[in-house]
């Protein structure tokens, strides 16, 4: 059987904030398509491994990062054109952040920054990031009103609908569903499940269930260490190798 | 006890609730109080000077020039100096302030270096005026040959002006939220597009009125144009918009105000006065200015 080449793979994964160690040499690697759970307790460097996949660990000036990440075998660490190269991540982060430009321009930044002018290719761009996102049926009679004039919730799906808005490779997502409520996280659950048509989804998230009902593989991360990753019904049905998983996964730790 | 005298007695005043709203009360009015006294003697001052000069003001008291020793006619070549002195130093000093700012806070890394910087900001933010003009005196007038002149006496007040700008500019960008930042950074934006697009934008009130304040500041400085390039008498055309060049020495309003105050005998009571109102409404103009600007980019902050 030939090895089918990884998305993502990281290697030997450790960093430093100054002194102190939140991740010490994980490996792992993502499949094209895949949907990929990352669960643990906070603190246990869940962001900060995303970060370092979309290189925006840049803006930490003391954060250190050894080992290795490649994207396509591409080491990210060494890319030539980082803008380029983060457009190729969609990154949406736990806490809402409308920018303040009406709603349609929060979607069409991204797009315009990087040279897309037409308007009809903009306005459908919009349309569809804001459909993907469950929210183009709230906003569509006022795209523009300011995008931090919308609820928490709302903000949240418009960072979702940004991030979709460069056409990613890979999508992560830190645990987006905080703001939003049940009925809302459902459907852009559903979302996700068509979107690994055309994208790998890395997806950061502290609902057990979540995970369970998305990822086909699960990392458990705890304290900066990779504890177990497997298959996801193996990780969550009390069958996992670590007994520390199978602890976490009934609730009963963390 | 029954579910409503339950009730009742929760809403009824007890000693605590009327202390709150007691001490509520208080609070209210002494905040308003001081905000009465801040803008009563303003504008005491303002209806004071205005009423004083009245005698004086005219349109042709700003056009004419000073006459029988400055005690009688007008005011012209000081009130173009000082426009002249003011809107040479903006231009030198804003973008540069502005920029270095923009540097220190959305570029530059943490560093010794960047710390010396800030640290040599913040401490030439508070040198005294005149340091300033015994430093343009040595470094403009002299050493760099421009003689006391309109340029040697707005490079004074650039470099005066700078440090302030620089650190009220780097204040305002720094209240954007960095979320903002970090929004445009996840989505491959680049550093300058998300300043373009977002910082200054969302910060430009902010930077203009730092700006201003310290074009305001200009304005009324003595001590660092004295030494410079003004002069206490310059003959120039009455109402001539181009009357100095950059190498020719100036009048100047603060320095007028000054001389015939103290310097000549016998000026009529409402000259200096009306002199003052002239750089007061030189202030409020630039502070008009910068509302304008406000208004006009707020209306064009979409793309
Ligand atoms: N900018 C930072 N500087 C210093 N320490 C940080 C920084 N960001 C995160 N940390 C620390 O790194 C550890 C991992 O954080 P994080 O990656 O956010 O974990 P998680 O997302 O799993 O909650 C935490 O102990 C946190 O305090
Ligand atoms: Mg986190």
């Amino acid at each position: 059987m030939v090895a089918q080449p990884s998305k993502l793979n990281v290697d030997s994964l450790t960093v430093w904030y100054g002194d102190k160690q939140v991740l010490n040499g994980i490996s792992f690697d993502i499949k094209p398509n895949e949907i990929f759970s990352v669960i643990g307790p906070a603190q246990s460097g869940k962001t900060t491994l995303l970060r370092v996949i979309n290189r925006t660990i840049d803006f930490t000036p003391n954060a250190r990062v050894r080992g290795l990440v490649e994207v396509d075998g591409e080491d990210v660490a060494h890319v030539k054109d980082i803008y380029g190269f983060r457009r190729r991540i969609g990154m949406v982060a736990p806490l809402p952040v409308g920018l303040p430009l009406s709603i349609y321009d929060n979607v069409a930044f991204a797009p315009r920054s990087f040279g897309l002018s037409k308007r009809e290719e903009l306005d459908e761009l919009v349309e569809r990031c804001l459909t993907q996102a469950a929210l183009w049926d709230e906003v569509k009679d006022r795209l523009n009103t300011l995008g931090t004039k919308l609820s928490g919730g709302q903000q949240q799906r418009l960072t979702i609908a940004r991030a979709l808005s460069h056409q990613p490779e890979i999508l992560c997502l830190d645990e987006f569903s905080i703001a939003i409520d049940p009925v809302t996280t459902m459907k852009i659950e559903d979302v996700l499940k068509e979107l690994r048509q055309d994208m790998t989804i890395i997806l950061v998230t502290n609902l057990i269930q979540q995970a369970r009902r998305l990822a086909d593989r699960t990392m458990f991360l705890l304290n900066g260490d990779l504890i177990e990753v497997d298959d996801t019904e193996k990780m969550f049905s009390g069958v996992a190798r670590n007994p520390k998983t199978n602890a976490f996964v009934a609730g009963t730790f963390g | 006890m029954s579910a409503e005298t339950v009730n009742a007695a929760r809403f009824t005043e007890t000693a605590f609730v009327r202390r709150k709203q007691r001490n509520e009360v208080v609070a209210k009015a002494v905040f308003l109080l001081m905000t009465l006294a801040m803008v009563l003697p303003l504008l005491l001052i303002v209806g004071f000077l205005v009423y004083k000069a009245w005698p004086a003001l005219s349109v042709g008291f700003f056009l004419d020039l000073p006459r029988n020793g400055m005690r009688e006619g007008g005011i012209w070549p000081a009130f173009l100096g000082t426009i002249y002195l003011v809107v040479i130093s903006l231009v030198l000093a804003a973008p540069i302030g502005v920029m270095a700012a923009i540097y220190l806070n959305e570029y530059a890394k943490e560093s010794w270096f960047t710390r010396i910087i800030h640290l040599a900001v913040i401490n030439l933010a508070g040198v005294p005026s005149i340091v300033h003009a015994l430093f343009g005196l040595g470094a403009f007038v002299l050493f760099a040959g421009l003689g006391r002149s309109v340029l040697a006496a707005s490079l004074t007040l650039a470099v005066m002006t700078l440090p302030v700008i620089i650190a009220s500019t780097k204040e305002a960008l720094s209240a954007v939220p960095v979320s903002f930042r970090e929004a445009c950074w996840n989505m491959g934006v680049s550093r300058w597009q998300t300043i373009w697009r977002i910082v200054l934008p969302n910060s430009i009130s902010g930077v203009l009125t730092g700006v201003i304040l310290q074009v305001s500041r200009a304005a009324g400085e003595t001590a660092p144009i004295m030494f410079t390039g003004v002069v206490f008498y310059r003959a120039v055309e009455k109402g001539d918009l181009f009357a100095y060049g950059l190498l020719d020495q100036c009048m100047a309003l603060a320095m007028h105000l000054y001389t015939i105050s103290t310097q000549v005998p016998g000026v009529p009571e409402a000259v200096p006065f009306a002199t003052a109102v002239a750089l007061l409404s030189v202030v409020l103009l630039l502070n008009a200015i910068s509302i304008g600007m406000r208004i006009y980019l707020r209306t064009c902050k979409k793309w």
